[in-house]
């Protein structure tokens, strides 16, 4: 089982590339406010993050997931 | 505070009517024919309508729904659970059901709820649906109001459905997996051989949308499961009456006698008004030429060939395969709408389609191609395209 605080590293080198205001990543960071995605580049990290893990993310988990510690912590649930 | 949300939408359509242009919801004036329409006081050809066969003018069409509009009235006034169930719509069910071999068949008043409520009833709580990434937004309703866990699967991408099947463990034998024949945006099919392949390995139920590909693809017009020959792997076919067939409204067919008791528990069925006799019985009678006369999609293919063909060689970017469906990505806003503004100058109507309902962060030119576009049309649009690059308004470096 690894550890959240695996998961939020792996989150913040995941989202890298999707960083364009280059701001510095915490587990407070809002995806959208924060990072600006769009609902597709929010689908394209959880397509990384699922393939990663080898894991399926329900849709029906998004509209509780703001930042990227709640992600990590859904994450972490559903690899468990 | 409510209203913040639509801040967005709000500017763009400021900057929309500062530029004086009316992409989204242009005001029609006058119908021509299948093909020919004078639009925002232009007479243009309709290359973005989804007539993929022509039949919305079709006299015989136009008949049928005049003498039932003058048996029937113009309205049912009501659900079909109450006073809304005609003859005419019993008959369109057995007629449906007839032409893709079932049993079994719902008409629904619009394509739209059909696909949003057979989706938000299938699969209910503690079940699971697998879908395509870019299925269409009525599916995307109706799972949302389904209250079941909802995964979507890459695009056309057989072996990730597969991976996120193996990931259900033994919940995948009571998976709905939904699909569609051809995508609307960009035109291509589904690989539904391997789709049906992924679903016999692991179980499931799958659920196939033919809305664009009913009467365009298949030996007798059923869509892509036909034409993959894998109609035996569909447990339930949704599409439309609004594009090849021409009038309005929905449908859904299984071999599943479930399908009867299914049809009082979805609320898009229930709570809405059937459809007026007038649609059914043209709809009737579309679906009659259909099976009669398979000229019209020959007519239709070669159509798409040809603008296929013709934008592919002007360098355009128009999707991996020719199809009904040929959209030009670009990557530009501003230029996009450019274009759109420049082909309506040009006596041609398309689609201007942004994101979301794009399936990228691409614009689209869409164009929807039909058994009715006379061979001069064919030329019209092409010329249309062909003048956009040469006042560089699209270049392929422009586009995406």
């Amino acid at each position: 089982m690894t550890d959240y605080q695996e998961y939020l590293e792996f989150l913040y080198s995941a989202v890298e590339t999707q960083n364009k205001k280059h701001i510095e990543l915490s587990e407070s960071t809002s995806l959208v406010a924060d990072l600006g995605l769009s609902s597709l580049e929010v689908m394209e990290f959880i397509e990384k993050i699922e393939d990663h893990f080898d894991i399926s993310i329900p849709l029906n988990i998004l509209p509780d997931v703001n930042t990227i510690g709640d992600l990590a912590t859904k994450v972490r649930e559903l690899n468990l | 505070m409510l209203f913040d949300k639509f801040q967005t939408m709000a500017g763009f359509q400021a900057e929309l009517a500062e530029r004086k242009v009316e992409p989204f919801g242009a005001v029609t004036e006058k119908i021509l024919s299948a093909t020919e329409g004078l639009v925002q006081g232009r007479n243009v050809i309709l290359a973005g309508t989804n007539n993929y066969l022509g039949l919305s003018f079709d006299p015989r069409c136009i008949k049928a729904a005049q003498d039932a509009a003058a048996r029937w009235g113009t309205g049912t006034t009501g659900s079909r659970l109450a006073n809304g169930s005609f003859t005419e719509h019993q008959a369109l069910e057995t007629e449906v059901a007839q032409f893709y071999g079932v049993d079994h068949a719902i008409v629904f008043s619009t394509g739209y709820t059909a696909t949003m409520g057979m989706c938000a009833t299938l699969a209910g709580p503690g079940d699971v649906i697998l879908l395509d990434a870019d299925s269409h937004a009525s599916i995307y309703s109706g799972v949302k109001l389904s209250g079941a866990e909802i995964i979507r699967y890459k695009h056309n991408n057989p072996e990730d459905l597969a991976k996120r099947l193996r990931r259900l463990g033994d919940r995948a034998s009571q998976t709905l997996i939904i699909a569609e024949g051809i995508y609307s945006m960009l035109g291509d099919v589904a690989p539904l051989q391997e789709i049906a392949a992924v679903k016999r390995e692991y179980g499931g139920y799958l659920f196939l949308d033919e809305a664009h590909s009913m009467g365009v693809l298949g030996e007798t017009g059923r869509g892509a499961a036909q034409a993959a020959g894998v109609e035996a792997d569909v447990d339930f076919f949704a599409g439309t009456f609004s594009k090849s067939l021409g009038a309005v409204g929905g449908f859904c067919v299984s071999s599943h006698p479930e399908l009867e008791a299914i049809r009082f528990c979805i609320s898009a069925y229930i709570f809405t008004a059937s459809s007026s006799p007038s649609i059914i019985a043209s709809t009737r009678e579309a679906l009659r030429i259909v099976t009669a006369e398979p000229q019209l999609r020959e007519r239709l293919w070669k159509n798409a060939h040809r603008l296929y063909d013709g934008l592919k060689a002007l360098g355009l970017p128009v999707g991996p395969t020719a199809s009904p469906v040929v959209a030009v990505e670009m990557e530009d806003r501003s230029r996009t709408i450019d274009c759109w503004e420049a082909l309506m100058e040009a006596g041609v109507y398309v689609n201007l389609v942004i994101p979301p309902a794009s399936p990228s962060t691409n614009f689209l030119l869409r164009n929807s191609v039909s058994a009715a576009h006379t061979s001069a049309q064919m030329d019209t649009i092409i010329a249309a395209y062909a003048s956009l690059k040469t006042a560089g308004l699209i270049t392929s470096t422009q586009a995406a």
